[in-house]
């Protein structure tokens, strides 16, 4: 051994880059030891489990596992599409495609698999693919959209996500199922049959009991269609294989390491290969001491970490076996599997809840002396996260209470805190609810984000953030780390706390809500800045329903509105303000652009385009905005809300109408979906996108909600964000008609507005708000809550009452009177408010403002308090 | 430095003092409790009054220190452990209104302005 040892790995897949991680957590990287990496995909590992969400919206670098300088920071040298070629054991050497050669003293095997392709004639026509990598999924998605029709062949549990993948890129899908019922590995006959249905609700059409036998090609050696082993055919375009993974061992064949008879490099119990101490094989090219070959992630995380800890001549437990619970990630389908889901067990017995008209079916497969050892959730996978944990003990109440709904058998939900310490909350990571409760109690993790950064438990597939956030939250109350929620110094209640007060109580009057519901010790005060704002704004998007004058500067509500609010424009650095016509879908008007443009001459604005599709005018004074508006007005313009927590714009491309790729008109429903919530009050400001293809143009990803036209409707995308923290939209709902897609934005944004915090834009409150995009999914899609009809009667009465708050302005004497610069001098013009020239327009006299001494400071820092 | 009422009074003309004596701003009734307006001082220098709930008038300078912009009577009133503040409309920073110092930076206050309610008839002395 040389005196810093080299370690090789070959892979960089999901399991690959753990074990680096787990090489650097030993302190086996750096100075201590040359790592060297040979990656086969062109980019660094990323997020296979996860890999069907790129459809929804997750770009490739959404999907990376490596943090930004990981690879820098520990020294790693990381060869991107340089695969092994060859392993000379003698030499203990590795040749890459390249050429490159390096000599190891550990080499590990992290190769995963491959995607079995059966061999049946046709099956490297054009339009056949696997489902595995992401460039995989760039060149479905870059086939499906000149066709009008897809096939997967296989039904497990990969089979169903690309089926759901195809259906969501639009193509008429089908599926191909040997076996007699889909995902035949994890449910049993009663499961499949529920499962089945749900499916074809999706309107995916299902053949089970079937092989495909022949795939036909066309002329041009395209994909026409599958023949069927019953001697049926259907007409397809596409074909995705996924049926079933083998380990990639070739090169461990190649190099005279021992593999097993179905495939599998043999390891022992510290992931070494049978064969030689040097070498090692973990994640899904092992094949482990119990014999079997495991296709999830969660056991490939436990031998990277068993093989970090040999290398590094640590004790290990040692792999050998593991749990292979799954749980299906498709839109709208709950399923999952855990333990001995068919029970397999000796004298074991089955509990099983069925209601075929809801597609729900639950088994529970409980031993002889009461303990859980598996079951099947197909419809309602709710308690998953609880009874895998629970699985290896006696439930604390009886099982059939376990699988009956809610109402139907009294205490059903038993919650995540009825678990022992040891259970395993997070599989995907292996971490235990001690584990979980310790990063509260000892590493002070005050909330769900920090506990998934310090534990990793919940950024694998996610299935356990729900029973995850329960926990965090049981065990902060229970230490009495109790989080004041309250919104401010003057509230103790939530921005959502105080709406229900607001809506249930019918209250208009802020200062009523402070005397009833203030704290003690604000209850007489003046308020804040904070809360003042913050219940102005719910007040104005509950006013129709309340009763209330829906218009913002009516008597005490003048007082809360921010500056902006107050005087309906958007107050600048040097005082002065900026106007920002309302211009619906970037659609405007020759005339209407002349308008805009004269105005800004006469009155010596700043012009300037808007990243929204609309033009701001900047620098005018308080007493100049209701001249200018009054010009505005009567050229038909409206106040476009740029100042206010609000809609802002629905940006639309020209779509359908002009452009030669758009499959619907998107001008016209972003000009329908801006007047429809212009004025509309909430938590923060609310941007939308409308594209006409899959193209994107409008990059409606980026907003709050973003639709983007398919060949059958439209997708709903929501939580999207630009700006400091970029997100992508999630998808919501897809293939919707005009009247669904509209019903829905009405339900999800009256559900954000209710229930968001103060300043809170979708994205974070998405990623704040318990259970995430499927509880918001469930609300407002499955309406879980039975809130949807009042979700929607609170937005037909905004529409019913929306009113041009300019044009009000401008009818009344009284608030007219308010825009002068001076109360003891109306006449006068604001001396401070100056400009200088810039480029041909004008900017601020900063220089007139400056005293001796201008601190700087950011705009987006606020004082700390 | 503020006349103490017992109740808001809502005739009478709110005046407050600068170097040259007692100027009038407006009646009690052209002020929103919370809200604050811009005064044009005799020198030219800009004032910014307030009432509180109380229907009591404050008068500080009207220059943000942080920005040099003119803008504090733009800002929204509050209270903190029963005194009277503005909070900055452009970042935020807030100041005392009875004595012009700000709450988030010891080092920056802002002039005040002695106020008072002057009946009806009377004139500026
Ligand atoms: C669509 C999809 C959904 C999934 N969902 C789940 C799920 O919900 N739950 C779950 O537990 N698991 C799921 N899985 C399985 C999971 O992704 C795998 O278990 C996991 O990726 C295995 O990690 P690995 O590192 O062993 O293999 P991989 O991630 O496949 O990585 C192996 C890497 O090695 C590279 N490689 C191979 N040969 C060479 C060579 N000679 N030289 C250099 N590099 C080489 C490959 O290119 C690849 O990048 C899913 C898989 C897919 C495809
Ligand atoms: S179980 Fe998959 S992320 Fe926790």
């Amino acid at each position: 051994m040389t005196a810093t040892p080299t370690i090789v790995l070959i892979g960089h897949g999901m399991v690959g880059q753990r074990f680096l991680e787990a090489l650097a957590d030993r302190g086996m990287t750096g100075d201590a030891a040359r790592v060297v990496v040979l990656c086969e995909e062109p980019r660094p590992a990323y997020d296979r489990v996860q890999l069907t969400s790129y459809f929804s919206g997750r770009t490739p670098e959404d999907l990376s596992l490596v943090e930004a300088d990981f690879i820098e920071k520990h020294g790693i040298e990381l060869r991107l599409g340089d695969p092994a070629e060859t392993v000379d054991r003698a030499t203990r050497t590795v040749t890459a495609r390249s050429g490159f050669t390096v000599q190891y003293d550990q080499l590990v095997l992290a190769t995963g698999s491959y995607p079995f392709v059966p061999p049946v004639p046709g099956k490297d026509s054009a339009g056949c693919f696997v489902y595995r990598t992401i460039e995989d999924l760039l060149e479905i998605e870059e086939y499906a959209k000149n066709v009008s029709s897809g096939s997967v062949v296989g039904g497990g549990l990969l089979g169903l996500e690309a089926a759901g993948a195809l259906k969501g890129l639009g193509l008429d899908t089908h599926v191909v199922e040997f076996a007699p019922r889909l995902m035949p590995v994890q449910v049993d006959d009663g499961g499949g049959e529920a499962l089945r249905r749900t499916i074809e609700d999706m309107g995916v059409t299902v053949h089970t009991g079937v092989g495909g036998k022949e795939i036909t090609a066309g002329e041009d050696g395209a994909v026409t269609g599958m023949e069927l082993s019953d001697g049926s055919r259907i007409d397809t375009d596409m074909v995705i294989f996924s049926a079933g993974v083998r380990p990639r061992d070739q090169l461990a064949r190649e190099c005279g390491l021992e593999v097993g008879e179905r495939g599998g490099i043999k390891v022992d119990e510290q992931c070494r290969t049978a064969t030689d101490p040097a070498v090692f094989a973990i994640g899904e090219c092992a094949l482990a001491v119990d014999g079997r070959v495991y296709g999830l992630v969660a056991p490939g995380y436990e031998m990277a970490e068993t093989a970090a800890s040999a290398i590094a001549a640590q004790e290990t437990a040692g792999f050998t076996g593991a749990d292979t619970s799954t749980k299906l990630k498709l839109l709208g389908v709950d399923v999952a599997s855990f333990g001995d889901a068919h029970g397999n067990a000796e004298g074991c017995l089955d509990v099983v809840y069925a209601d075929s008209r809801s597609g729900v079916y639950k088994k529970l497969v409980i031993g002889q002396d009461g303990t859980l050892l598996g079951g099947v959730l197909v419809g309602d996978a709710e308690a998953y996260g609880t009874l895998r944990p629970l699985t290896g003990s006696v439930p604390p109440v009886s099982p059939e209470q376990l699988v009956l709904p809610a109402g139907a058998g009294g205490p059903v939900s038993i919650g995540p805190s009825a678990l022992p310490d040891e259970a395993v909350i997070c599989n995907c990571h292996n971490v235990t609810k001690g584990t979980i409760r310790a990063a509260v109690t000892e590493h002070s993790c005050g909330t769900v984000p920090e506990v998934k950064k310090c534990t990793k438990a919940g950024t694998g597939c996610g299935s356990c953030v729900k029973a995850l956030t329960t926990l965090v939250n049981d065990e902060l109350e229970l230490n009495g780390i109790t989080v004041d929620k309250g919104l401010c110094g003057c509230f103790p209640h939530t921005r959502a706390e105080l709406y229900e007060i607001v809506r249930t109580l019918r209250l208009t009057s802020y200062e009523d809500l402070l005397a009833s519901h203030g704290r003690e010790e604000a209850k007489d005060g003046d308020g804040c800045e904070v809360c003042k704002p913050a219940i102005g704004s719910i007040i104005a998007s509950l006013a129709p329903t309340l009763g209330a004058s829906g218009y913002v500067l009516d008597g005490e509500q003048a007082a809360l509105q921010d500056t902006n609010d107050h005087f309906l424009a958007n107050l600048q650095r040097n005082g002065s303000y900026s106007i920002v016509p309302r211009i619906p879908g970037g659609e405007i008007t020759p005339e209407k652009l002349i308008v805009i443009g004269e105005v800004a001459r006469d009155f010596g604005l700043y012009t300037k385009i808007t990243g929204g599709q609309r033009i701001d005018m900047f620098g005018a004074r308080v007493d100049q905005l209701p001249r200018i508006w009054a010009r505005l007005v009567d050229a038909g313009f409206e106040s476009g809300h740029a100042y206010g927590k609000a809609l802002r714009t629905v940006k639309s491309c020209v779509g359908q109408t002009w452009c030669r790729y758009g499959v619907q008109d998107s001008v016209r429903m972003a000009i329908d979906l801006e007047l429809r919530y212009r004025g509309l009050r909430s938590p923060h400001k609310l941007k939308s996108a409308v594209s006409g293809c899959a193209r994107e143009c409008a990059e409606a990803r980026g907003k709050d909600f973003g639709v983007i036209a398919t060949s059958n409707g439209w997708n709903l995308y929501v939580g999207g964000n630009g700006g400091a923290d970029p997100r992508h939209a999630d998808l919501l709902a897809q293939d919707l008609s005009d009247a669904e897609l509209v019903r829905l934005i009405d339900r999800f944004l009256m559900f954000y507005i209710r229930t968001a915090d103060r300043l809170e834009r979708t994205s974070a409150w998405l990623e704040r708000i318990e259970g995430g995009l499927d509880h918001v999914r469930d609300v407002v899609v499955h309406d879980s809550l039975g809130l949807c009809d009042e979700l929607e009667a609170l937005m037909a009465d905004h529409v019913a009452h929306y009113r041009d708050e300019w044009a009000e302005t401008l009818d009344d004497p009284e608030r007219l009177a308010r825009f002068v610069s001076f109360v003891n001098a109306p006449d006068a013009p604001d001396p401070s408010v100056r400009f200088v020239p810039e480029r041909d327009q004008m900017k601020p006299d900063l220089d007139l403002l400056a005293g001796p001494t201008l601190p700087v400071r950011t705009l987006e820092g606020t004082v700390a308090r | 430095m503020t006349e103490t009422l017992e109740r808001p009074l809502t005739t009478g003309t709110i005046e407050l003092r600068t170097d040259r004596g007692w100027l009038a701003v407006c009646a009690p009734s052209g002020l929103v409790p919370g809200r604050g307006v811009a005064v044009l001082l005799p020198d030219g220098g800009q004032a910014a009054v307030f009432l509180d709930r109380a229907g009591r008038p404050y008068a500080i300078g009207n220059r943000d220190p942080f920005t040099g912009a003119y803008v504090l009577s733009r800002g929204l009133t509050g209270s903190a452990d029963g005194r009277p503040y503005v909070a900055s409309p452009l970042l935020k920073q807030r100041f005392d209104l009875e004595t012009g110092a700000c709450l988030d930076d010891a080092s920056v206050s802002v002039p005040v302005y002695e106020t008072r309610v002057a009946p009806e008839a009377a004139a500026a002395a």
